[in-house]
């Protein structure tokens, strides 16, 4: 770590598992060891389901078409150093912002799928900004200042939805909006645009049984594009050396502020976009509720692929979309099947997505300062005068 | 309070007044000002200000203990704890024990809390041992451990060995409800201890009592050796621990008492509310009683019982008077919810983005 931090550019993807040659296997495992023991619970889970494998599959390829895109959202920050951005809440607010707006325009289809991600843009640019001042004065503390803003932005976007419009916000639309005439409905139709983008491409092409979301898929595959092609541009390298350490990047002429800024900007937008394609799946949500799980679950997803708070890849989100959804799927029945009761499940699902979030923020600040005292060790061998 | 006397005598000094709102800090003043408007207009709207304040008060000695069981953690460094759900439920197990067993009155509550304490203490310690190896991350490990206990919980609540009838589903005869009632146990105990009408102002005094004892009792304890070690620990660790205190068993001792008050906190809290609320209840039950802390004026940094009892009073007014208040001036738009996520969050993002010593 040392060597790297000197000179950041010729940092690899692989750097850390080339470290220590006698020990690499044992790296490997224990880089490996979170995804295999959600494999291993898994299996379990769909053995004691029963569940028919057609069902499984169809499943998991409708979650994985409307949760990958939220979930590779994340990805940028952790390169950047900004560790899980709790953040893309906001994204998702913005996201759904736009999606309010080309519903009451009535424009529906792939048109009003598309016009919702461009309107979603600005405000997700802004939001991002402003995420990322707040986070740039809360250094070292991103991931509980990003989670509090969260909550903090939800205020704001029950204030605008719930009290001025129809107030402040001229709005006359008696579909959308509580009879009183102020604040929009709890839910919100999106027949309009349901499956705009899961449909947009050979809908009628099927790969055996299942039908496939192509479109959808194929936008997942140009962001799996544009993220690896990122880390390689002079940005994405820049972030990565911020990532590895503020001050020497600082040193090295790079601004630290603004490419962190950056990275949340990106991030938000992401996130704005993964909210879209989550919500044109599902074809309804929630005007207040919808965005308020999308952190954790994309957050613990990406943990359960192997990820952790300073490294995360394209293959981590994969696999934990896999892994996290179809715990997801059989963990009710699998509860009812062993113990008779449904909630059981249920309830082990989320204490699963709590649990799996506090081991790995846990693991990482242990490794973290386990590094550091052993870094410090190395230092005070190499100079004992200091 | 002594604060305000010196506000009002020097205050047609631009120093003083600099002075002033530097010691009182910008948020305090935005929730005074804040709090002192809606007064006026439950004035103006005609409002029964008696029942408003009978309302506060009882809210105040509700939660006082919760925002209580911030302080130690914030003085030894260990930061605002996030975790409180984890004594919070430790609290809950306490009560449903008592109510196992029927017991009834004070009986009923001091058993819970007996019950409560060895839980957590014991949980309060293997918490500390976590955020021990987590330092510099514990609020956010502390949120998600706190979620995933809560969690965990659940599935304790709904295979528990619990038999009394009015504890269980009656449907099914297994698993605790929702919401207990406790009308037949010791629902409103504290409340109605000596209570009694002051211009038509309910006073419950059992109920301020009781957390005026336990703030006294954190005051005289950070004048022991073990707190005055424990303020050293937060203030200066290095320092501290070059004079001989041992700065990680301080730590240890600050998260097993913000526990244990967390959990006692949460009997008082279910009396005073009259139910006990199980399963995913108090999962946000640390935000409320964090953001109240700040808002007393304390900081990650430095934190005193005064402010966690101004903070208390005023966070917990602002929020009952609240809807009342804009419900009978906005003709039915609830924004008390809306108000009280901008508040407590805001408060929060202030104190964790201010630039502090560290």
């Amino acid at each position: 770590m040392a060597d790297a931090k000197v000179a950041p550019k010729t940092i690899l993807k692989k750097e850390p598992a080339k470290q220590g040659n006698k020990s690499s296997f044992d790296h490997v495992l224990s880089e490996l060891s979170v995804p295999l023991f959600f494999a291993l619970l898994c299996f379990a889970g769909v053995v004691a389901a029963g569940l028919s494998p057609q069902f499984l599959v169809n499943e998991i390829i409708t979650r994985l078409a409307r949760n990958l895109f939220l979930v590779l959202s994340l990805i940028i920050p952790v390169l950047a150093g900004l560790g899980l951005n709790f953040g893309i809440v906001i994204g998702a607010m913005s996201g759904q912002a736009a999606l309010i707006i080309v519903t009451h325009l009535e424009i529906g289809g792939l048109p009003g799928f598309l016009l919702a991600a461009l309107i979603s843009v600005p405000f997700s640019v802004f939001l991002g900004w402003l995420t990322g001042l707040v986070l740039n004065r809360a250094k070292g503390r991103e991931m509980v200042t990003g989670y509090i803003l969260g909550f903090f932005a939800n205020g704001l976007y029950q204030l605008v939805f719930l009290v001025l419009v129809g107030t402040l916000i001229p709005m006359n639309n008696p579909k959308m909006m509580l009879s009183s005439g102020i604040g929009l409905r709890n839910t919100m139709d999106l027949i309009a645009i349901n499956r705009a983008l899961d449909r947009a491409l050979f809908s009628s092409l099927k790969l055996g049984p299942f039908a496939i979301p192509w479109a959808t898929f194929l936008v997942i595959g140009l962001l799996c594009l544009f993220t690896s092609y990122f880390t390689k541009t002079k940005l994405g390298q820049q972030m990565r050396a911020v990532g590895q350490d503020r001050h020497i990047a600082e040193v090295s002429g790079i601004n630290v502020n603004r490419t962190r800024l950056i990275a949340i900007i990106i991030s938000t937008v992401l996130g704005a976009w993964g909210q879209l394609i989550y919500l044109q799946n599902l074809g309804t949500f929630n005007t207040y509720n919808s965005h308020e799980q999308v952190g954790m679950f994309s957050i613990a997803a990406l943990l359960i692929g192997g990820a952790s708070i300073s490294k995360a890849t394209i293959w981590n989100a994969i696999i934990g979309v896999l892994l996290f959804h179809t715990l997801f799927v059989v963990s009710p029945l699998a509860g009812q099947r062993i113990l008779g009761i449904p909630q059981v499940g249920e309830y082990f699902r989320s204490f699963l997505a709590y649990g799996v979030i506090a081991v790995a923020l846990a693991l990482h600040a242990w490794q973290s300062k386990k590094h550091a005292a052993s870094l410090q060790a190395a230092q005070a061998e190499h100079l004992p005068e200091d | 309070m002594a604060l305000n006397t010196n506000k009002v005598t020097n205050i047609f000094t631009s120093h003083h007044l600099k002075a002033c709102y530097e010691k009182l800090g910008l948020p305090r003043l935005i929730i005074s000002s804040f709090l002192l408007a809606l007064f006026i207009l439950a004035f103006v709207m005609k409002m029964d200000i008696t029942i408003l304040l009978s309302d506060s008060l009882a809210r105040i000695g509700m939660n006082g203990l919760l925002v209580l069981a911030m302080l130690p953690t914030l003085v030894t460094g260990v930061g605002l704890n996030f975790g409180l759900p984890v004594g919070f439920v430790c609290g809950l197990v306490g009560g449903v024990i008592s109510l196992e067993y029927n017991l009834t009155g004070f009986t009923g509550f001091f058993v819970a809390i007996l019950c409560a304490i060895p839980l957590a203490v014991l949980t309060g310690y293997l918490y500390a041992s976590l955020l021990d190896r987590v330092r510099g991350q514990e609020m956010m490990v502390g949120t998600y451990v706190g979620f995933a206990v809560v969690a965990g919980m659940c599935i304790f609540w709904l295979t528990a060995p619990f038999n009394n009838p009015s504890m269980i589903w009656a449907i099914g005869g297994q698993g605790l409800r929702v919401t207990i009632t406790l009308y037949e146990h010791y629902s409103k105990v504290l409340n109605n201890f000596l209570a009694f009408k002051l211009f038509g102002v309910t006073i419950p005094t059992g109920l301020l009592l009781f957390f005026g004892l336990f703030c006294w009792l954190v005051h005289l304890f950070f004048r022991t050796r073990t707190g005055l070690a424990m303020l050293a620990t937060g203030a200066n660790p290095m320092y501290a621990k070059s004079s001989g205190i041992d700065t990680r068993a301080m730590r240890y001792t600050s998260v097993i008492i913000s526990n244990v008050l967390a959990a006692i906190g949460a009997l008082v809290y279910a009396q005073s509310y009259g139910f006990l609320q199980l399963y995913t209840a108090p999962l946000y039950m640390a935000f409320p009683a964090v953001a109240a802390a700040l808002i007393g004026g304390a900081s990650l940094k430095k934190a005193t019982v005064s402010h966690i009892i101004i903070g208390t009073v005023l966070f917990q007014t602002l929020l009952t008077i609240a809807l009342p208040v804009t419900q009978t001036v906005l003709r039915g738009t609830d924004i008390s919810e809306i108000a009280r996520m901008i508040i407590s969050n805001g408060m929060i993002l202030y104190a964790l983005t201010r630039n502090e010593r560290g």
